[in-house]
């Protein structure tokens, strides 16, 4: 145990810590593509994915929040010796991480205030599932339509009708993610 | 032997010998040893700065000194052991042995270590205290208060 702990941190971290960003950066700024990261590893049940993300964006500054069954000693560990970013409750959190089901209620969260719509969370799905069928997407950064298999449709609409404020999401699966910012408009497909 | 058994005062002990000893010195005496086992890295060193605080006699409230540079590293020796190191300054290589001594110190090499490495670094940390100590001792002043004519 004390092993997945203390490893999987970036070996060579300003290297693969711009790849990731690029990646992180891509993926929101078009909604709907998947992209590849690698370089992380974390206890289970933590993608590579998301401990990417979780390296590459979270640190001291950062409150995140671990949702059930991501909530567990291994990972709060990992985090504490790689990144050691705050463990918080939801409605603190700058960055919450689990499975889409355990970060309900989605309205726990912040979502900014519209003097600082920026001071929202950014959530970290982790579904079982990633790829580019299901609910239709349009909006900023999309050419006409694109898709991507979210796990609901209702939440994202609710969510983007709060514009400006709300919040932003990347979704991991394995090594891959995408992500859907508030800007975009979901459509059941 | 695990960091249970060793004590976490013993080890807090050499880690601070090892993080004050001049990166220098502590060469001179870790190098001599022979090749450096192998080891991989959990964290490789990196720079950064940390407030140290302080408190006025020890015991008043605490306050912001100033910022002092360390350069820190982890790593885990092919044996198992997990060795840390938090050093004064920018110097990589001295965090690296300091790691180094941590982790050979919770193995079965540890009475070596202590007597090639730890041993002379406290000699010369307990010499450099005395002169230091000997050449304010020089310029001591003491004050006393002549009787005043009064009464």
């Amino acid at each position: 145990m004390r092993d997945d702990v203390l490893s999987g941190g970036f070996t060579d971290t300003p290297v693969e810590a711009a790849r990731a960003f690029r990646a992180a950066l891509e993926a929101m700024a078009r909604p709907g593509s998947i992209h590849r990261v690698e370089g992380a590893r974390a206890p289970a049940p933590v993608s590579e994915a998301a401990a990417v993300l979780l390296l590459m964006l979270c640190d001291r500054e950062t409150p995140l929040y671990l949702a059930p069954g991501h909530d567990v000693a291994p990972v709060r560990d990992w985090v504490a010796f790689h990144i050691g970013a705050p463990l918080v409750g939801a409605s603190e959190a700058m960055f919450a991480l689990g499975g889409w089901q355990a970060l309900a209620p989605l309205d726990a969260y912040r979502i900014g205030t519209p003097d600082y719509p920026d001071r929202a969370v950014t959530l970290i799905a982790e579904l079982g599932n990633l790829a580019p069928e299901g609910a239709r997407l349009s909006g900023p950064g999309i050419r006409e339509t694109a898709r991507l298999s979210l796990p609901e449709v209702a939440a994202f609409q609710r969510n983007h009708r709060l514009f400006p404020l709300g919040w932003d999401a990347f979704f991991t699966c394995g090594d891959r993610l995408a992500a859907l910012p508030r800007t975009s408009v979901v459509e059941a497909g | 032997m695990s960091v249970t058994e060793i004590g976490t005062e013993a080890r807090r002990g050499w880690m601070g010998l090892l993080a004050r000893a001049p990166a220098a010195r502590l060469a001179g005496v870790f190098d001599p040893l022979g090749a450096a086992p192998g080891f991989e890295w959990l964290r490789a060193p990196e720079t950064g700065g940390v407030m140290v605080r302080g408190r006025t006699g020890g015991t008043g409230a605490p306050f912001n000194m100033g910022e002092m540079t360390v350069t820190r590293c982890a790593l885990r020796l092919e044996t198992g052991e997990v060795g840390h190191a938090y050093v004064q300054g920018r110097d990589k290589a001295h965090a690296e042995r300091a790691a180094l001594v941590d982790a050979l110190m919770q193995g079965p090499r540890a009475a070596e270590l202590r007597e090639a490495v730890l041993a002379p670094l406290a000699e010369a940390e307990a010499e450099a205290r005395r002169k230091r100590a000997a050449r304010a001792a020089a310029t001591k002043v003491d004050f006393f208060t002549m009787v005043r004519g009064e009464g």
